[in-house]
């Protein structure tokens, strides 16, 4: 037998030098010190917050807000409570995010798109749409919309006429309300069930395709369900809306739904703002996809709209959807500036309003804290699923 | 029997001009105009609706700005003109616009600061620059502690103290910036090794402070630091009402270049780590001699554009009582004495274009610094 074990001089000795003792001794070093400087922070803020009789519970979330809010989506008045503030405030937030994201996206799209046409001038002015809104800050495109344009529109008796009803005041837009009446929700009815049909011809139809090679006129059916069942539907049950129309009543305007300065200056500068993003994100996109691709597609005889729909586009939204993501979530961290014109958003309600009354910073910043990493963790969430659909299937 | 020629008839000794194209292929302005503007029915339509949009665009901004514009004289002249922009107005506020309320006598002291700074500045992002590391020891180690000096002052060397609630303006934008960078810059590459770490507890605590940092808004840091901040240290440590947003802005745009550097670590081969380890190197001195010199230059543009969002940010530190160049802005526009029709628009025009400038250029010196990094070295 031949003893294979380290003669003894050769068996490590502890030394420190010896990179696992390193390593334990680094992150016991980053992990104490961290304790002692996280323990030392709630000592002191605990003993402060008592000194200076700061509320230390969460009690003052049932308490009496008792300010007002103009722009509210779920009822809310002055005897509401703090809670009900908070969410009037994430309510707004999510409103002012959510239309912003369409039209961002719809704006960044058209304009991405012009940044490549063929087109001399269109190119030359999409980008110049790009470069100067992208080098301005948001907060100072938000007071331009919201001091320089919306608020020196004339008093209400004084309003810009718009055709269909629409008038434009120093108080808002006003639109022409609608009002459902019964029957109304066989409309809607009607539209799920459309898109529901249409999801499932769709389905059918490329399978059948994949299976005999050949192909249903999917846009043709699709199109001719998507409006015809719920045409069908509103005629069936009797027009079951109509519009009442704003009428001046002595300073204001009844009836009607008004759109505040406020949510218009914010939806328009933050949707102006991301495009500029966007845009670049598309045109960069578009361009990554080489162009062997398009010339294969035109060697198989595909035409110039199908080699878009069925090769560059697949190919490009691959590349556009995980930088777009971070847009969206940036336009929804940038509605926070809605405190600057005093759109009452989550910021502008909690941790402004709330926090100043209840002097609670460290409850209401946790809060408010929270709200936006759940929102950005559902976003991604979102996101990544959809990314993993387009995601490229490697060998 | 060979005859040889004389070498010299065999080669041309001048370079040959090279010939002109064929005049039917060369692009006359109309070819040119034919294939980028009027390609087709629907191209034509497009150009004569954007030509349309373009002329009036640049003809109202034109006529806003230059040819209405009032350029001299009082707030009267100004209320009288309701077309154009009213630059009196700005040249009676420039001063108040770049130095805010910091007083008259003491403000040599901000352009020395300045100048040093953009000196400094100059030197780093010049690619031929001689000895570029001594300018990045000067600028982050040396420059803080000089502009703290200077601006704030020090009355042993004879600089009376200027209490910071007197500052503002274009001053408070440049300093949040710089601020933001000297000290995000650092912290971030830490923060990015951390992230890279194969220590479980470093690596943790690295990505949970940059995604919390990224997942929330730049205004509720900011409110953190002004509200959070005086109650986490005792009475007597509480920061400044200057100095609270700037650590709000270090720790909020570490995060993002951390991101940053990240990028440019992953870019760095495997055999340079290797090679290292190989040569015998520590993780420290590997990280120092060889993988972040590398990192930080291939990321020269992703920080430049970094820093470009960090100074359009600086405008929200407004909402903590900072009154940085928007502010001063905005606090002279409602100026009673000036009040007028276009004050507002022109006050918005002018921060505009000062905020374009520096943006712009930025972005043009990052675009440089891309193009160099990708024709190769």
């Amino acid at each position: 037998m031949v003893d294979i074990s380290q003669p003894a001089h050769l068996s490590r000795a502890f030394s420190i030098y010896d990179k696992k003792f390193r390593a334990i001794a680094y992150q016991a070093g980053l992990a104490v010190s961290l304790a002692v400087i996280v323990t030392g922070i709630a000592t002191q803020t605990v003993s402060n917050m008592r000194q200076r009789g700061i509320p230390l519970t969460f009690d003052f979330w049932n308490q009496t807000a008792g300010f007002q809010i103009n722009q509210t989506l779920i009822p809310y008045d002055t005897l509401s409570s703090y809670g009900q503030a908070f969410w009037v405030g994430v309510a707004n937030t999510l409103l002012v995010s959510a239309f912003g994201i369409v039209l961002a996206t719809v704006i960044g799209f058209l304009i991405g798109i012009s940044r490549l046409s063929n087109n001399w001038i269109v190119a030359k002015v999409a980008t110049s749409y790009v470069e100067v809104i992208r080098n301005i800050p948001l907060l100072l495109q938000l007071l331009f919309w919201y001091n320089a344009v919306l608020k020196p529109l004339p008093a209400p008796k004084a309003s810009i006429a718009l055709p269909g009803g629409i008038y434009l005041n120093n108080r808002g837009i006003i639109l022409p309300a609608v009002e459902f009446h019964a029957g109304a929700g066989l409309v809607a009815i009607a539209i799920v069930a459309a898109v529901a049909f249409a999801t499932a011809f769709s389905a059918y139809a490329s399978g059948y395709q994949k299976r005999t090679g050949k192909q249903l006129p999917v846009l043709v059916v699709n199109l001719l369900l998507l409006t015809g069942l719920p045409l069908a539907a509103y005629v069936a049950a009797g027009n079951p809306w109509s519009f009442t129309y704003p009428e001046l009543r002595g300073f204001n305007f009844r009836g009607g739904q008004q759109i505040y300065p406020e949510f218009a200056a914010l939806l328009i500068g933050l949707s102006v703002y991301t495009a500029s993003f966007i845009a670049e994100i598309v045109r960069g996109g578009v361009q990554a996809v080489s162009k062997g691709q398009t010339e294969a597609a035109h060697a198989l005889g595909l035409p110039q709209g199908k080699t878009l729909r069925l090769v560059v586009v697949p190919q490009a939204f691959r590349i556009i959807i995980p930088p777009l993501t971070s847009q969206y979530l940036n336009l929804i961290k940038n509605s926070s500036l809605a405190v600057f014109i005093g759109y009452p958003d989550l910021v502008q309600v909690f941790a402004g309003s709330v926090l100043n009354q209840t002097g609670a910073a460290v409850q209401v910043m946790a809060i408010t804290f929270a709200v936006y990493l759940v929102i950005s963790l559902i976003t991604s969430a979102a996101m990544n699923a959809f990314n993993l659909r387009f995601a490229l299937v490697e060998r | 029997m060979t005859t040889t020629l004389p070498v010299a008839a065999a080669f041309h000794h001048e370079y040959i001009p090279a010939s002109p194209p064929p005049a039917d292929i060369r692009p006359s302005p109309l070819t040119w105009a034919r294939k980028n503007l009027f390609s087709s029915p629907f191209s034509c339509l497009l150009t004569v609706c954007f030509t349309g949009l373009a002329v009036w665009l640049v003809s109202q901004f034109l006529s806003f700005a230059l040819i209405n514009a009032v350029w001299s004289g009082d707030s009267e002249l100004c209320r009288a003109n309701p077309d154009g922009a009213c630059w009196s107005f700005i040249r009676a506020k420039l001063n108040y616009l770049q130095y805010g309320a910091y007083p008259v006598t003491e403000r040599w002291r901000v352009d020395l600061t300045q100048v040093i700074g953009a000196i400094l500045i100059a030197w780093l992002l010049w690619r031929n620059a001689p000895r570029r590391n001594t300018a990045a020891l000067l600028f982050f180690g040396v420059y803080p502690i000089v502009g703290f000096a200077l601006l704030r002052g020090v009355e042993a060397i004879g600089l009376p103290v200027i209490d910071t609630t007197l500052w503002g303006g274009m001053m408070i934008t440049l300093l949040m910036s710089v601020v933001g960078i000297v000290f995000s810059l650092p912290l971030g590459v830490v923060l990015a090794l951390g992230r890279r770490s194969e220590l479980p507890i470093v690596k943790a605590v690295c990505v949970f402070y940059i995604e919390v940092v990224r997942g929330v808004p730049f205004i509720t840091v900011l409110f953190m630091a002004n509200f959070m901040m005086p109650l986490f240290v005792p009475e007597a440590l509480t920061p400044d009402r200057l100095l609270r947003p700037m650590i709000g802005t270090a720790l909020f745009s570490a995060a993002y270049m951390a991101e940053v550097v990240r990028a440019g670590l992953q870019a760095i081969p495997k055999g340079q780590y290797e090679g290292a380890q190989a040569l015998g190197l520590g993780y420290f001195t590997m990280m120092r001699l060889i993988i972040l010199p590398q990192a930080l230059t291939i990321v020269i543009p992703g920080i430049v554009s970094t820093f470009i969002g960090l100074f359009k940010d600086t405008t929200l530190v407004a909402i903590v009582g900072i009154a940085d160049f928007l502010r001063a802005v905005e606090a002279a526009r409602i100026d009673p004495n000036w009040a007028g029709p276009t004050i507002s628009s022109t006050g918005y025009l002018f921060a505009a274009i000062v905020y374009w400038f520096f943006c712009f250029g930025m972005s043009r010196y990052s675009q440089s610094v891309e193009r160099h990094l990708a024709r190769g070295h």
